[in-house]
């Protein structure tokens, strides 16, 4: 018996979200007394044994449909489905990804078994305990899971990813699933790619900027420190609401959550569904001139002053 | 064409959820109703289809009673039609909701026809599941997307785009099919005075349902626990900025050679 651990990967690359599936399954198996194994779906996935090994895997059970060749709903779903009945596993994880829920949400209503998104906690009984995320992250809510083959996915960021062990290799079982070619219908046709380099997700730090830069041009500031520091401009949704950026730049509960070294919040007041967000940061920056924002309180570090004004002297150094 | 968009009522926070005494609600006392933010996109984007291709748009949601408000909203923004599957509570599980939302979308297809396109949100803003839209659609066997934030129809295909860090990934589902959409995918448009008065004469259609319930409970809401250390100030106005550079170096975020 295993908890199998669906890999996210884009063309053979890891996605970082999974090795935080990995920490979440390696404390589900613990409570099991069982190990952790990693599903690879796609010929190229297989490059990525070694990397699933240092993070915890045994058996890396591998379906080389060589017709998958990019990442597709349906062909991800239906290959994480005819695994589970192939090797029945104790449980199923994933990250709370895109991609992770999706994939889960696919195959647990193929398998008619519920999907429980988005845990933070779980304590294995008969009846599985589970603390799991609501309001992208402003609640918690205590669930109890009835499954015979709990399938759950881990709150993005919530995990801390193990250290690596060196050396590691993991044991590869190729499974003789075969996807119908329908299945490839919903596969990756084409990406568009927009930006290069560091990007919100990735960026070390991020300069956020809220209802209190007033306008589009107002951002100019919070640019000129985002490429002195090689960051990333990041905005509330009161800004994306004003048309001052794109919603591409929104942090929050319904844009983009960051999880920089340090996150320098501008003149946004930290309403919940930013703070959702933005909370993962390591460390907060608040430049507010209200001492009393909820983002100052939140913050680690605040300086009190006009953004227009502070901004500058930190880029200027 | 024929476009379902699935919407959820759910309560407005401020700036604080606040849950009731016994754990099992967000305490709505004073706060306003609304649909999720993806919903709300979701929904101007059925408007939008029908607007551009012809056709119709339905609204379907399930709760309580008072989710008829939601219903006469979507029809405010230009939808012509609404199911509302009285719940009776909030409080059913993804599986049951998805049962009963599968059943509701059989019988209106049965007396209307096959929706082209089933729009919906990405997850809900509250106990956000993830999974309702994909096991209605694995229902009713048409393909899924989620996460969109960029959609086109041309000649039966629907091409779906969904935001990466770094741009787009493309997708093309054949008709009839699925989408899971995001906020920003749509600027949601306000209700005009006609919108108003049209959603006043919708005739809401209500069904109940008796779908069997899934295999997760809720036990009880919680807050999580925040941070309690004390902010550091590092001063006030532009004289700060020297503190704010030694905090840049001390996390090896600040180097010397950069140009501003």
């Amino acid at each position: 018996m295993s908890v199998l651990v669906v890999v996210e990967h884009d063309r053979g690359q890891i996605a970082q979200a999974s090795l935080e599936a990995f920490a979440f399954a390696g404390g589900i198996a613990a409570q099991l007394g069982v190990k952790v194994d990693a599903l690879l779906i796609g010929a190229d996935a297989l490059d990525l044994a070694d990397e699933c090994a240092a993070h915890g895997a045994a058996t890396m059970h591998h379906v080389p449909d060589a017709a998958v060749t990019d990442y597709g709903p349906d062909a991800y779903g239906a290959a994480v489905a005819a695994a589970v009945g192939v090797l029945s596993p104790s449980a199923v994880v994933a990250s709370g990804s895109d991609r992770g829920n999706e994939v889960l949400a696919y195959a647990a209503a193929d398998l008619d078994l519920p999907f429980v998104a988005n845990c933070l906690e779980v304590k294995t009984a008969d009846d599985w305990e589970m603390t799991r995320v609501q309001w992208g992250g402003s609640l918690n809510e205590e669930a109890r899971l009835t499954s015979p083959m709990p399938i759950v996915s881990s709150a993005p960021h919530s995990v801390e990813v193990g250290e690596p062990i060196s050396g590691a290799t993991a044991v590869v079982n190729t499974l003789d699933v075969s996807l119908p070619e329908s299945l490839l219908a919903t596969m990756i046709h084409d990406r568009i790619v927009l930006t290069e380099g560091v990007t919100l997700a990735t960026a070390p730090v991020v300069i956020g900027g809220g209802r209190g830069v007033g306008s589009a041009e107002g951002f100019d500031v919070l640019e000129a420190l985002a490429a002195k520091l090689g960051g990333v401009v990041g905005c509330s949704r009161a800004v994306t609401n004003n048309g001052w950026r794109p919603h591409s730049d929104q942090v929050g509960q319904t844009g983009t959550r960051i999880a920089p070294q340090l996150y320098i919040a501008c003149g946004i007041s930290g309403a919940i569904q930013h703070w959702v967000g933005a909370k993962a940061a390591k460390k907060i920056l608040a430049i507010n001139i209200d001492p009393a924002a909820n983002m100052v309180v939140k913050a680690d570090y605040a300086i009190i002053g006009d953004l227009f004004e502070v901004l500058p002297a930190i880029t200027n150094g | 064409m024929r476009v379902l968009v699935c919407v959820k009522r759910v309560p407005a926070p401020g700036a604080k959820i606040n849950i009731t005494d016994d754990g099992q609600a967000v305490d709505a006392t004073n706060l306003g109703h609304t649909m999720s933010p993806h919903e709300e996109c979701a929904l101007e984007l059925a408007v939008q289809l029908v607007e551009v291709h012809g056709g119709e748009s339905h609204v379907l949601t399930l709760g309580t009673a008072e989710a008829e408000e939601q219903c006469r909203w979507a029809a405010s923004i230009g939808t012509t039609k609404a199911t509302l599957v009285d719940a009776g509570s909030m409080d059913w599980d993804p599986q049951r909701t998805a049962r009963a939302l599968t059943e509701s979308i059989r019988s209106i297809e049965e007396a209307d026809g096959t929706f082209d396109v089933m729009i919906f949100g990405n997850e809900s803003a509250d106990t956000g599941g993830f999974q309702v839209g994909m096991r209605v659609s694995r229902a009713l066997g048409r393909p899924m997307v989620n996460a969109i934030k960029g959609v086109d129809i041309a000649d039966g295909v629907l091409e779906a785009r969904r935001e990466t860090d770094d741009g787009f990934e493309v997708y093309k589902l054949p008709m009839p099919c699925a989408i899971g959409v995001k906020e920003g995918i749509t600027w949601p448009r306000y209700p005009t005075m006609r919108g108003r008065l049209a959603s006043k004469k919708l005739a809401v259609d209500v069904v109940s349902s008796d779908a069997t319930p899934g295999g997760q409970t809720k036990v009880r809401l919680n807050r999580p626990e925040e941070k309690m250390s004390e902010t550091i100030i590092l001063g006030e106005g532009p004289e700060a900025a020297v503190k704010a550079v030694e905090l840049l170096k001390e996390l090896g975020l600040w180097s010397e050679g950069v140009a501003s």
